[in-house]
C-alpha cells in the first residue's frame, strides 16, 4: 500500500481521482508527459492495492477512487500512535517519580 | 501517510535511569504492563503475559534486536497478536526502536515503530476490537495507580 503511494505519478493520479469522479485513461493522460501505456501501468498498481477501481463504459475503462484501504490504515496507525502515547506517558511517570 | 510512527518525549531523569526502565525486564514490565519471563537478550525471544485486567490471557512476545547501552534498544514484534489459533510467525513483524539522548534536564527518548505496510487487514481489525473492549478505560485506571509509585 505504501509502496503504491510512494511514487509521484501515482500520487498525482490519486489526487486527481480523489474528487470522486470517474476518469478515462485518456483524461488521466491529458497534460501529462507520460504515455498512455505508462499511466495505465500506474493505474493497475493502484488497482492492485484496492485504492482505485475500474469499470468498463463501452470501449473505455473508467477509473474511480476507493477511499476504504487508506482509511483503514490511517485509523490503525492512529490507534497504534495513541497506544504509544499512553505507554510513554506511563514510562514518564515511572522514571520521573 | 507514513509507514512508521515516531514519538519524541523528554524525560526528567538521567539517561542511565531511562535505560534501566527500558531494558530491565521487570522495570519494563511495570510501565509497559507485561509480566516477562526473563531478561532481554539480543537475538533472543522475550516472552510474557500482558497484565492489564481483562487481558491477562494475552501472550506477549518480542525478539530483541539491539541493546547498545544507553543509546538504542530495539525489538521486533507482532502488535495485537492475540488469537491463539493464528500462527503470527508467518507475518512480518514491526520494528520498535527506543533511542536515548542526553539533553539538558534529562533524557530525550525517541521511539519509532516501523514496518506497518506488511500488516494484514485482519490484524488491523483485531486492534480495533481490542481497543473497543475497554482497553482505554483500563489503562486510565492503571495509569493513576502507577503515578503514585516513585
Amino acid at each position: 500500500m505504501f509502496a503504491a503511494l510512494g511514487d509521484e505519478t501515482r500520487l498525482s493520479l490519486v489526487a486527481k481521482l480523489s474528487d470522486g469522479q470517474s476518469y478515462s485513461i485518456s483524461q488521466l493522460t491529458e497534460g501529462s508527459k507520460l504515455t498512455r501505456q505508462a499511466i495505465t501501468k500506474h493505474l493497475r498498481v493502484l488497482e492492485s492495492v484496492g485504492m482505485v477501481h475500474s469499470s468498463r463504459a463501452g470501449r473505455e475503462s473508467l477509473f474511480e477512487f476507493s477511499p476504504q484501504p487508506i482509511e483503514g490504515i490511517k485509523q490503525y496507525l492512529d490507534l497504534v500512535s495513541e497506544r504509544w502515547d499512553r505507554a510513554l506517558s506511563r514510562l514518564k511517570s515511572f522514571v520521573e517519580g | 501517510m507514513d509507514n512508521r510512527i515516531e514519538k519524541r518525549i523528554e524525560l526528567k531523569a538521567p539517561v542511565s535511569r531511562v535505560w534501566r526502565a527500558l531494558t530491565d525486564y521487570r522495570e519494563f514490565g511495570e510501565w509497559f504492563r507485561v509480566k516477562l519471563d526473563g531478561p532481554f537478550v539480543p537475538g533472543q525471544v522475550a516472552r510474557g503475559r500482558i497484565t492489564h485486567p481483562g487481558y491477562e490471557h494475552v501472550k506477549w512476545e518480542a525478539v530483541v534486536q539491539k541493546m547498545e547501552p544507553e543509546r538504542l534498544f530495539s525489538f521486533t514484534w507482532h502488535p495485537y497478536a492475540v488469537d491463539p489459533k493464528i500462527d503470527y510467525s508467518k507475518e512480518t513483524p514491526t520494528l520498535v526502536e527506543f533511542r536515548l539522548e542526553k539533553i539538558a534536564g534529562g533524557t530525550l527518548l525517541v521511539l519509532t515503530e516501523s514496518g506497518f505496510d506488511k500488516i494484514p487487514s485482519e490484524r488491523r481489525l483485531e486492534a480495533f476490537r481490542m481497543n473497543e473492549g475497554g482497553w482505554t478505560a483500563q489503562m486510565k485506571n492503571i495509569e493513576s495507580y502507577v503515578a503514585q509509585k516513585p
